[in-house]
C-alpha cells in the first residue's frame, strides 16, 4: 500500500513526488508501459500471464466489463457492499430517529389518539431513506475507492490509449511496479500476444 | 425467419471468415430484420449487422455530435413553444391563485393530482428496465435502459410541479419537508402524503444517480472522441443551423469540440475504463439495481396509499398497491415505445441497436401489465359487490360504469378500451412485431392511463354520500395548456437528451455484444479460481 503522501502527490501535481524509478533518453519520467490486445479473449490470457508473473501495478482496460475479468486480474472482491450495507442501516436509524425526535419529543402529535411511538407509520419513510443513503454511499464509495474523480492521468497522454473508450483492448503496467523492467516487461507483453508495446511518458512539467 | 445463425455469423466475422463489405442489410421485405429467431437453440442478436465496437461507438456518439438534423430542430422549436405555455400557465395560477383551475368543493383534486401520478408512473419502466430486468439478467434491456431512465428524470420532473404547484399558496411549499422553522413545528410523518414527499423525492434522486452513474463511461467515450478529434486537428466549430441550407461556423468562441472535451470530461470524473475501476462499478451497479428494485415498488404503492387510506369509497380498497405498481410500469413501457419507435425511423442506424426483437419483448410486457392492470379492474368490482357495500358499489357501477347514471362513463370506457383491450392484439405475433400497430398501442395506452387517473380521482370525488354534495367537474383552459405545457416540458427534455448525450448505453451494449465474450468459440478454458495472486 502506497503512503498517504505517495497517494497525495498523484492527484495534486503540485506536491514534491517521488524519484522516478525509470526515465526516457531525454529525462521524461516514464509512467509505465500499454501493450494493445486483438480480442477480449487475447486480453484474459495476458492478464493471467500477468497476474501469474506477479505484477501488482497494473490494469487491464476495455471500453466494457469483461466478463470474469477480477479472477483472470486476480483482483481482490471489492468492499463496496459492505460500504452500502452500513449506509443503508444508517439511512435507516437517522430517519428512525427523526421522526420520532420530530412528532413524539420536539413536537408532539397525537394523530386518532394513536401512542407516540406507532412506529408503524414510520415504515415507508425510514424505507426511503435507507434507499437513498444506500444509493448515495455506493455510488460515492464505488468512486473513492476508484480514487475517482481524477481528471488527470498519465495513460492520458497516450494518444494511443484513448481508444480504448472504443474499442481497444489493452494492458497497462505501470513502472513503480517492483516487477516492472522495460524489456523484460515488454518481452512479457509480446509474448502474451500484445502488439504496439509502448512506453507511456509522465512528464513532471505537465 | 433468419436463416442464419447470428452466433455463427458473429464468430465467423471475427475469424475473418466473413467479409464486412459484403454485411447483408435488414431484410426489410419480410419485416423480419433477423432478429425474429423462434428456434430456442439459437440466441437473437443483440445488436444487428454484425457491428463492431467501434460502428457502435460511431452510431451512438453520431447522435450526439452530428449537425442537428432539421427535423430536430421543427421538433424542439414546437415543443419549447408548448414548454413556454406551460410554464406561462404555471406563473399565472401562482400570480393569480388555484382559482383558475376547475376544481370545486367537492372535486379538490382533479388534472392536478391526475397528472402527477401520470407522470409518476410514466417514470417507472425506466427503473424497472435498468433494475429489474438488470437482476433478472435480461441482456436485451441494455437497448433500451438509457432512454428509458432518462425518460424517468423528465417524467419525474413534470410529476413534480404537480403537487408543488396545487398547494395553493406555492411558496409554502418547503413545508412538505421537515425543516426547521419559526412556528417550531414539524410536519406530521403519520400522513401518507409526506410519505409521497419522501417516496417521489428519493426516487427522483436515486434515478438520477443510477442515470448518471451509467452514463460516466460513454461520458468519457464522447469526452476522448472530441479529444482525438483537437489532436488531430479535425476540431469542430460551433455552428448556427439555419432551416435552409447549410449551416454558418461561429468565429471566435471557442469550439465545440474543446466545450464538448470540458464538459464532457467534467462529468465522466476522469473514467479510464480500468479493469480494477469496473469491477466496482459492476458491484454499484448491482447494488443500485438491488435498492431500485423495491424502491420502484414502493413508490407507486406509497402514491397510492394517498388514495387507499382515506374513507373514500372507489379508493378504499387494499388492491391498490400492486394495480398501481402494475399499471405505472404498463404506461412506463407504452411511452418508452412511444418515443423510442418513431427514432428508430429517424435517426440512422437505430435499428441496429433497437431491433424488432426488442420491441416484441416490450409488446409482450405491455401485454402482461395490461392484462394485470384489466384484472385489478375486474377485481374491484368482485370486491365491491362481495363487500356488500352499498356506497362503494355504488362508487363503481353508479358513478363509473354504467352510461345511464354515471355522467363520466365515457372516460371509464376510454380507460378500458385503450387499457384492457387495446394491448389484447398482441397475443398475435404478427402484431407483436410490427412497429406501427406497436407505436399505436403505446400512444392507446399512454391516453388510457391518463383516464385511468382522470377517473379514480374525479369519479370518486365527484360525488359523496349525500347527493346534496355532487359536483361535476369541468377542466378550464388553465387546467388544459398546463398538462399540454408538461407534455411540452418532457418532450423538450428527451430531445435535448437524445442530441447531447449518449442514447444507448455503449458500454453495457458492447458488453453484450459477442466480441465481448472472452471465451470464445474454440477456447478450452473454465472458470477456475487460480492460487497465485488471487
Amino acid at each position: 500500500m502506497a503512503s498517504p503522501i505517495a497517494i497525495a502527490g498523484e492527484y495534486l501535481p503540485f506536491m514534491p513526488r517521488s524519484k522516478p524509478r525509470f526515465v526516457t533518453e531525454s529525462g521524461v519520467r516514464v509512467h509505465g508501459m500499454i501493450a494493445e490486445f486483438g480480442s477480449a479473449h487475447e486480453l484474459v490470457h495476458a492478464c493471467e500471464k500477468l497476474r501469474d508473473a506477479g505484477y501488482r501495478k497494473w490494469d487491464a482496460h476495455a471500453p466494457f466489463p469483461v466478463h470474469g475479468m477480477e479472477e483472470h486480474m486476480g483482483i481482490k472482491r471489492t468492499i463496496l457492499p459492505v460500504v452500502s450495507f452500513f449506509a443503508a442501516i444508517g439511512g435507516v436509524v437517522a430517519a428512525l430517529a427523526m421522526q420520532y425526535w420530530m412528532n413524539a419529543v420536539d413536537y408532539q402529535f397525537v394523530v386518532q389518539g394513536k401512542d407516540l411511538w406507532a412506529w408503524e407509520a414510520y415504515i415507508p419513510i425510514t424505507f426511503e431513506l435507507g434507499i437513498l443513503f444506500c444509493a448515495f454511499a455506493t455510488l460515492l464509495g464505488m468512486l473513492a475507492l476508484n480514487g475517482l474523480p481524477r481528471f488527470h492521468h498519465p495513460l492520458f497522454n497516450s494518444e494511443r490509449f484513448l481508444s480504448v473508450s472504443n474499442d481497444g483492448l489493452m494492458i497497462a503496467v505501470e513502472a513503480d511496479d517492483e516487477h516492472f523492467d522495460p524489456e523484460a516487461t515488454r518481452v512479457l507483453l509480446e509474448q502474451a500476444g500484445g502488439t504496439d508495446v509502448d512506453l507511456v511518458e509522465d512528464p513532471e512539467d505537465a | 425467419m433468419s436463416s442464419i445463425n447470428p452466433d455463427q455469423a458473429a464468430a465467423e466475422r471475427l475469424a475473418g471468415l466473413r467479409d464486412d463489405a459484403a454485411r447483408p442489410g435488414p431484410d426489410i421485405t419480410s419485416g423480419d430484420d433477423g432478429s425474429l429467431v423462434e428456434d430456442p437453440a439459437v440466441r437473437p442478436p443483440l445488436v444487428l449487422n454484425n457491428r463492431s465496437f467501434g460502428e457502435v461507438t460511431d452510431i451512438v456518439c453520431g447522435y450526439a455530435e452530428s449537425e442537428p438534423p432539421k427535423w430536430w430542430l421543427g421538433a424542439i422549436t414546437v415543443t419549447s413553444m408548448i414548454a413556454a405555455i406551460g410554464t406561462g400557465m404555471i406563473l399565472y395560477l401562482i400570480i393569480t391563485g388555484v382559482g383558475v383551475w376547475g376544481l370545486n368543493n367537492q372535486v379538490d383534486w382533479a388534472w392536478d393530482i391526475t397528472n402527477f401520478v401520470f407522470w409518476i408512473g410514466i417514470g417507472h419502466a425506466g427503473t424497472l428496465i435498468s433494475a429489474i430486468l438488470c437482476l433478472l439478467k435480461q441482456p436485451w434491456r441494455t437497448a433500451v435502459n438509457r432512454s428509458a431512465e432518462a425518460m424517468t428524470i423528465f417524467a419525474v420532473v413534470c410529476a413534480g410541479i404537480f403537487p408543488g404547484i396545487h398547494v395553493g399558496r406555492v411558496w409554502f411549499a418547503w413545508m412538505l419537508f421537515p425543516i426547521p422553522n419559526y412556528n417550531a413545528i414539524w410536519p406530521n410523518f403519520r400522513s401518507p402524503l409526506l410519505w409521497d414527499v419522501f417516496a417521489v423525492s428519493t426516487y427522483a434522486t436515486v434515478s438520477l444517480l443510477f442515470w448518471y452513474m451509467g452514463m460516466i463511461p460513454d461520458l468519457a467515450t464522447l469526452r476522448d472522441r472530441a479529444h482525438l478529434r483537437i489532436l488531430r486537428g479535425q476540431e469542430r466549430r460551433f455552428t448556427l443551423p439555419l432551416p435552409i441550407g447549410k449551416p454558418i461556423a461561429i468565429p471566435l468562441i471557442p469550439t465545440a469540440d474543446r466545450v464538448a472535451t470540458f464538459v464532457y470530461g467534467f462529468l465522466a470524473l476522469g473514467w479510464r475504463f480500468s479493469s480494477r475501476h469496473w469491477h466496482r462499478y459492476e458491484a454499484a451497479y448491482l447494488i443500485l439495481a438491488g435498492i431500485s428494485t423495491p424502491l420502484v415498488l414502493s413508490v407507486h404503492s406509497i402514491v397510492s396509499f394517498d388514495f387507499a387510506t382515506s374513507i373514500l369509497p372507489g379508493w378504499h380498497t387494499t388492491i391498490f398497491p400492486p394495480y398501481f405498481v402494475a399499471g405505472a410500469v404498463f404506461g412506463g413501457f407504452a411511452m418508452v415505445l412511444f418515443l423510442l419507435i418513431p427514432l428508430r425511423e429517424v435517426l440512422p442506424n437505430f435499428k441496429d441497436l433497437l431491433t424488432l426483437r426488442h420491441l416484441e419483448n416490450m409488446a409482450k410486457i405491455l401485454l402482461l401489465t395490461g392484462t394485470m392492470v384489466g384484472f385489478a379492474y375486474g377485481m374491484e368490482f368482485f370486491i365491491a359487490w362481495y363487500g356488500g357495500n352499498e356506497y362503494e358499489w355504488y362508487a363503481f357501477i353508479g358513478n363509473r360504469a354504467d352510461p345511464s347514471t354515471a355522467p363520466y362513463w365515457w372516460a371509464y370506457w376510454t380507460m378500458i378500451s385503450c387499457n384492457v383491450l387495446s394491448p389484447q392484439v398482441f397475443w398475435f405475433r404478427a402484431m407483436r412485431q410490427n412497429p406501427l400497430v406497436i407505436w399505436i398501442v403505446g400512444l392507446l395506452v399512454t391516453i388510457g392511463m391518463w383516464f385511468e387517473r382522470f377517473v379514480i380521482i374525479v369519479t370518486s370525488l365527484h360525488r359523496a354520500f349525500l347527493p346534496g354534495e355532487w359536483h361535476m367537474f369541468f377542466p378550464t383552459w388553465v387546467d388544459i395548456l398546463t398538462f399540454v405545457g408538461s407534455c411540452g416540458i418532457f418532450m423538450t427534455l428527451f430531445l435535448l437528451f437524445i442530441k447531447f448525450l449518449p442514447t444507448f448505453a455503449m458500454a453495457e451494449v458492447k458488453a453484450v455484444m459477442p466480441q465481448a465474450d472472452p471465451h470464445g468459440p474454440g477456447d478450452d478454458h473454465t472458470h477456475r479460481p487460480s492460487g497465485e495472486g488471487y
